[in-house]
């Protein structure tokens, strides 16, 4: 069966004062129907461009696809009209965002903002519209919905706020849900209800999931698949469970020694917690031909600083960008 | 039942402030030099020392500063703002006279120059690199920059002289008759030149800050929400954007409103508008003091009226203000 969405060689340019950087270089990735996959790296690897450029939200007059394709259930969204594409948006693929304190609008009810998609997308009067709004809150398990439905962004915590943006992206029962770091601005037991919400969610509807974080538990929890990127770049894809068990890259082995829950887990060995020596590069360097990881990588070698590493696959699921990801 | 505490608060603390005005704007009037005798007295082609001192008794302007405070503000709790020496008829009848054009006049010029200056913000923050926002900034930068009298004359020469769309000044024609309409048209086509003066400093302030406003919410996590729901272009800028936007360019205007009202006093007398202004300015020249002390006292009035109104406005935009009491 044709994947769900299918992102083909994808690059994204950012205009910036030095010039213009790919945020995103070549990437591709599939998405099946009712499959939930991971983005995973650090801060300023592209992840929330790649899901900004699939809603056709990347900030205007900066950011522009300047090549590849993204083919929702066939079509191109990179062409398609801007009508079409409100068509989709909040409609057939649904974002939510970091930051639960900031996206809602404050000056309108929670209502009003779950009831509005409704109406934009499902041709529903203002009364039915309200009504489902209602049900909705209730979906996302807020006590007293009848209620709450009144309230201004204002009167809710962060975990609510949160609740009301699911219940505005699930609203029209999308087939995909993005979801950019969706917890990383709440507390850790906030964090588990989200999860647990987004998994009961998932398995009712049937959406599919793009989650991006940079948070490996959460991937363990939540996905199928995960990919790992760095500096605009894949590095790293495959299921889950392979890639915990096994990295086939120096960053992704990286990330994950960097959380001790998970290794302590999965395997019996508890290895000492490390970190990743050094930080991003800067937008500057993104596009160079050569691995990006490599200021940062215990196991560079000349090769890594000449070329960009083409991509070794294991098994065929599991597909890694390093020179040696043989050995790694 | 929060709002009717709320209100009687602010009426509270408005009617002392309005005491505090009329206490400084006495004592401020009492230090300057000279008073209506002096000009009682130029204008009967010079008076003795004699003659000066009777007018000052039969005046009460003899008494010490206490007792002329006293009765003057005695009469203003008993809605009595004294009596105009040189007008011959109470402050408070000349003042309503006059008061209406005033009002008329400040209300149009605020009203249009905060609805233009959003419509403008608006525009420009939404292509703040395009043709249109670059016009906007310079248009601003003049309008503000320019004296309102030079801009009013300016206006006058194009419009009135060189091409006559508008008469020169006034606020009616007398050869007019007809009913309410024909009048209406009349009072209408002399504002537009006051009132596009009145304009033109506010609506730079207005414009700018609506564009910066604006530009910051276009640019916020509510508004990124909003495209991602799909919605038109038209709802996430109209609906989501501006209603965030509107707040502090009516805070601004609520500030601006005693600017607007002392804007006019300059523009009425430019255009010989028969509102407060032109009072103010002909009572300043011959030293009527009670004329003087009344028209600020309506002044400061509505100002605080204004701002009360600001204070609601901003409620009805802004459920967070409705909810913190």
């Amino acid at each position: 069966m044709e994947p769900l969405l299918k992102v083909e060689n994808l690059r994204i340019e950012l205009k910036t004062r030095a010039g213009v950087a790919p945020v995103i270089d070549d990437l591709s990735f599939e998405l099946g129907h009712g499959e939930s996959i991971s983005f995973v790296g650090e801060s300023g690897c592209g992840k929330s461009m790649t899901a900004l450029a699939i809603m056709g939200l990347l900030p205007e007059g900066i950011g522009r696809v300047a090549s590849g394709r993204i083919l929702f259930d066939g079509e191109d969204l990179t062409v398609v009209s801007d009508r079409r594409l409100r068509d989709i948006r909040g409609n057939e693929i649904s974002m939510i965002f970091q930051e639960p304190m900031t996206s809602l609008n404050p000056v309108y009810t929670v209502g009003e903002q779950i009831a509005e998609v409704l109406r934009a997308h499902q041709n529903l009067g203002q009364k039915a519209a309200w009504a489902m709004a209602t049900e909705l809150l209730d979906a996302v398990r807020i006590p007293n919905p009848g209620r709450r439905i009144n309230d201004y962004p204002f009167q809710m915590s962060g975990g609510q706020r949160q609740r009301v943006m699911i219940a505005i992206a699930l609203a029209c029962k999308p087939k995909i849900l993005i979801a950019d770091e969706p917890t990383t601005a709440l507390d850790v037991t906030v964090q588990a209800q989200i999860f647990d919400l987004l998994r009961d969610l998932r398995r009712q509807t049937g959406t599919s999931i793009i989650m991006i974080t940079h948070d490996m538990g959460a991937v363990a929890e939540m996905a199928e698949r995960m990919i790992v990127m760095y500096a605009g770049r894949k590095a790293e894809e495959g299921p889950v469970a392979d890639i915990i068990a096994h990295a086939r890259h120096p960053y992704t082995r990286g990330l994950i020694s960097c959380v001790p829950h998970i290794v302590a887990n999965l395997t019996d060995a508890r290895e000492e917690l490390t970190e990743i020596p050094g930080i991003v590069p800067g937008l500057g360097e993104f596009g160079q031909d050569r691995c990006l990881f490599s200021a940062r990588c215990p196991q560079v070698t000349d090769k890594c600083r000449k070329a960009r590493p083409e991509t070794a696959i294991f098994g065929g699921r599991q597909a890694s960008a390093c020179w040696h990801a043989e050995e790694v | 039942m929060n709002l009717l505490r709320i209100t009687t608060i602010r009426l509270f603390y408005a009617v002392i402030l309005l005491m505090a005005v009329l206490l400084l704007n006495f004592t401020m009037m009492h230090l300057a030099p000279g008073d209506v005798a002096d000009t009682i007295a130029q204008s009967m082609g010079g008076a003795d020392e004699e003659v000066l001192a009777q007018i000052r008794t039969d005046y009460g302007l003899d008494q010490p500063f206490l007792v002329q405070l006293a009765r003057y503000m005695g009469g203003v709790l008993s809605f009595d703002l004294g009596y105009s020496y040189y007008h011959n008829a109470p402050v408070t009848d000349l003042i309503l006279q006059r008061l209406p054009a005033t009002l008329l006049l400040v209300f149009t010029a605020q009203i249009f120059a905060l609805l233009l200056g959003v419509v403008l913000g608006v525009i420009s923050a939404r292509k703040p690199n395009g043709i249109l926002s670059h016009f906007v900034t310079f248009f601003a930068l003049f309008g503000y920059s320019a004296p309102v009298f030079w801009t009013g004359i300016l206006l006058l020469i194009a419009f009135s002289l060189k091409i006559q769309w508008f008469p020169v000044s006034g606020m009616r024609d007398v050869t007019i008759s007809g009913g309410f309409w024909v009048h209406a048209v009349d009072v209408a086509r002399h504002m537009v030149l006051p009132t596009l003066t009145l304009s033109s400093i506010f609506l730079a302030l207005y414009s700018r800050l609506s564009r910066a406003t604006m530009m910051e919410t276009l640019g916020s996590d509510y508004v990124r929400t909003a495209k991602a729901k799909g919605l038109t272009q038209r709802q996430v800028v109209y609906k989501h954007a501006l209603k965030n936007a509107l707040s502090p360019v009516i805070t601004l205007a609520g500030l601006q409103f005693s600017a607007v009202v002392s804007g006019a006093v300059l523009v009425e007398t430019v255009f010989a508008w028969p509102g407060l202004g032109t009072l103010a300015f002909e009572s300043i020249l011959v030293r009527d003091t009670p004329t003087i002390l009344g028209i600020l006292f309506f002044s400061a009035l509505m100002v605080i009226v204004g701002n009360l109104l600001t204070d609601f406005v901003l409620r009805l935009v802004d459920p967070r203000l409705r909810a913190r009491a």
